[in-house]
């Protein structure tokens, strides 16, 4: 097997066994960007000290010094997450020469474990997107067929890891954006509870929403980048005080015992037939698998888009305001037409800084927030998000787990659903609720459409309940045993 | 009908006619669907902001050196030795 189509977990084995050397690891998955970032654009910028580190990380190892778990594996960072030295712009012109002086949290701990960052996946701009083709680097491809759509936000980290250009990414979901794009692309995605991840050095989209998390090729990988980056953080003051459980060592695939609940709006009419079949092929692997399979109700499913869309539109508007060109980011040339005011300063910066999503996104929850209107959209959302979560809590006396399609369709057409904003945001249908009520999901590969799209299937679980979640993950896996299959492209 | 020009002053977002008129139509195409929420009963339930059960933690309150004042200054678009650097603006 060559090095690229080995996952996470066997390339760090070879690396402490000494069967490897970093640099021809790092060295490979960087050939491999170099050859297809071209074609698919999933890389916004790449970290070109990335073979020197490999380099620093094969001496340490040859002097016999300790090193830690993930040593000389690279790994790509979405965008989103600062990464110090290396440019972050969100997929946004706005920050176009944004170089952090800081690393998020999330990255600190991946380098402080001995990873190598391979590079910045591409992003839909400040995550406000679900196909990544609101990146103002360009649209990001689907590995599996050109043609389509990634997912988003996240698709950039996705499409990576699809096509073998990093053994695993970390994304970040905020309605979605790690588990549609990993479904979309044959992967696993997995989003944590809300705060087990520090949010810190994270850009701000929807703070009560936003959280990242590992996108690689096995529930096992996935496991291990989890316990490395979960964990208390005192500069995020939502982070979680719980302890971190070993999820890697203690994964099963016997559910036995297990109660999962499949939510009856999960399976409504949207549903197409490709994405039926797989889902319930995952169903009889469960039960064969030992689990029992329960019916359960969340009645408020129809409202999660508006509610989400309401709490993250006006977290956004907020968030957003940092953007004013004059600490860091972009400006506008002012050098022509001198600006009349200050207003007229910062308008400008933004107006020409922020694309189109963004501005929408930014102006829906202005709108939202503005006297008059707070109580009836803002308020009422965060009412009814309570609702939501409460219909969630309910279900979860009566199973411990919940399994769903992660979205009606496989991947869509480039271009297809780009033009009607409520069409791309009914897309989220299956996974909004999920960071309404701050609960841990993931998609796992569970099959392919006709076309040979692939399809996941999603799991849900209470709060810090992941290894259920997980395992249930796991042993869909290898019954369908889908880990190697790889895109055309990839050879 | 939703005053677009208004909003993007409040949003301090400079937008031309054109982006005017499609943000128009489709805010109030994406406010009608938001609307749905108005049928359901929230009397007396109270709006949820952090969706997990977590206290609040504040972190020792002390002194520590973040960042220098050139790291600081080092993505200014603009900069007069320590100082960040705009146009001149009236108003």
């Amino acid at each position: 097997m060559s090095i690229i189509e080995k996952n996470l977990t066997e390339l760090c084995d070879a690396v402490q066994k000494r069967e490897l050397k970093s640099e021809a690891i790092t060295k490979a998955f960087l050939d491999q960007s170099t050859r297809l970032n071209p074609k698919l654009n999933a890389y916004i910028t790449m970290n070109e000290k990335a073979l020197e580190q490999a380099r620093d990380v094969d001496k340490k190892i040859a002097s016999g010094a300790k090193v830690g778990r993930l040593a000389g594996v690279p790994i790509a960072i979405k965008d989103m997450l600062c990464t110090k030295g290396i440019k972050t712009t969100a997929g946004s012109k706005i920050l176009h020469n944004f170089i952090p002086q800081y690393s998020a949290a999330v990255v600190e701990k991946l380098e402080g474990a001995g990873a190598i960052t391979i590079g910045k996946t591409n992003q839909d701009e400040f995550a406000m997107g679900s196909s990544t083709e609101t990146s103002h680097y360009g649209i990001c491809r689907n590995p599996w067929s050109t043609d389509y759509v990634p997912g988003g936000s996240s698709g950039g980290s996705a499409a990576a890891v699809s096509a073998r250009m990093a053994p695993m990414a970390i994304g970040t979901d905020t309605g979605g954006s790690v588990r549609q794009p990993a479904n979309f692309c044959g992967i696993v995605g997995v989003k944590p509870t809300y705060g087990r991840v520090s949010r810190y050095g994270i850009v701000a989209y929807a703070s009560s929403l936003d959280q990242a998390g590992p996108m690689g090729h096995t529930v096992q990988d996935c496991a291990t980048i989890m316990e490395v980056i979960s964990g208390k953080d005192v500069r995020d003051t939502t982070s979680a005080q719980e302890a971190v459980p070993e999820w890697s060592k203690n994964l099963t695939d016997n559910l036995k015992g297990l109660k999962i609940g499949l939510p009856k709006e999960y399976f409504a009419e949207g549903v197409s037939d490709d994405v039926r079949k797989v889902v319930k092929n995952a169903i009889d692997i469960a039960k064969a698998a030992g689990a029992e399979i329960v019916d359960v109700s969340l009645p408020l499913t129809h409202l999660g888009v508006a509610v989400y869309y309401l709490v993250a539109t006006c977290e956004a508007s907020s968030n957003l305001a940092r953007y004013d060109g004059v600490r860091f980011g972009y400006r506008s040339d002012f050098e022509k037409s001198p600006a009349v005011d200050v207003d007229d300063f910062y308008s400008r910066n933004r107006g020409e800084g922020f694309g189109s999503e963004v501005k929408r996104r930014i102006m829906l929850g202005t709108y939202a927030l503005s006297s008059g209107y707070y109580d009836a959209y803002y308020k009422k959302a965060c009412q009814v998000r309570r609702l939501l979560r409460q219909n969630f809590l309910d279900a979860f006396k009566k199973c411990d787990v919940l399994l769903s399609p992660a979205s009606t369709t496989p991947a869509f057409k480039i271009g297809e659903r780009i033009e009607s904003p409520i069409e791309m945001y009914l897309n989220d249908i299956y996974t909004t609720s999920t960071n309404l009520a701050g609960l841990p999901g993931m998609s796992v590969p569970g099959g392919f459409s006709k076309d040979k799209l692939p399809i996941g299937v999603q799991i849900m679980a209470a709060h810090f309940q992941e290894q259920k979640m997980l395992n249930v993950g796991y042993a869909i896996e290898k019954s369908l045993n889908l880990t190697r299959e790889v895109p055309n492209v990839v050879r | 009908m939703i005053d677009v020009k208004k909003v993007a002053h409040l949003a301090r977002l400079a937008i031309s006619d054109d982006e005017e008129k499609t943000y128009k139509a489709q805010m109030s195409t994406i406010f009608k669907h938001f609307e749905e929420i108005a049928s359901v009963d929230t009397k007396n339930v109270e709006p949820l902001i952090t969706p997990t059960d977590m206290k609040l933690v504040f972190r020792e309150d002390k002194r520590e050196v973040v960042l220098t004042v050139e790291e600081a200054m080092k993505n200014a678009p603009e900069k007069s030795g320590n100082l960040f650097k705009v146009p001149p603006v009236v108003g």
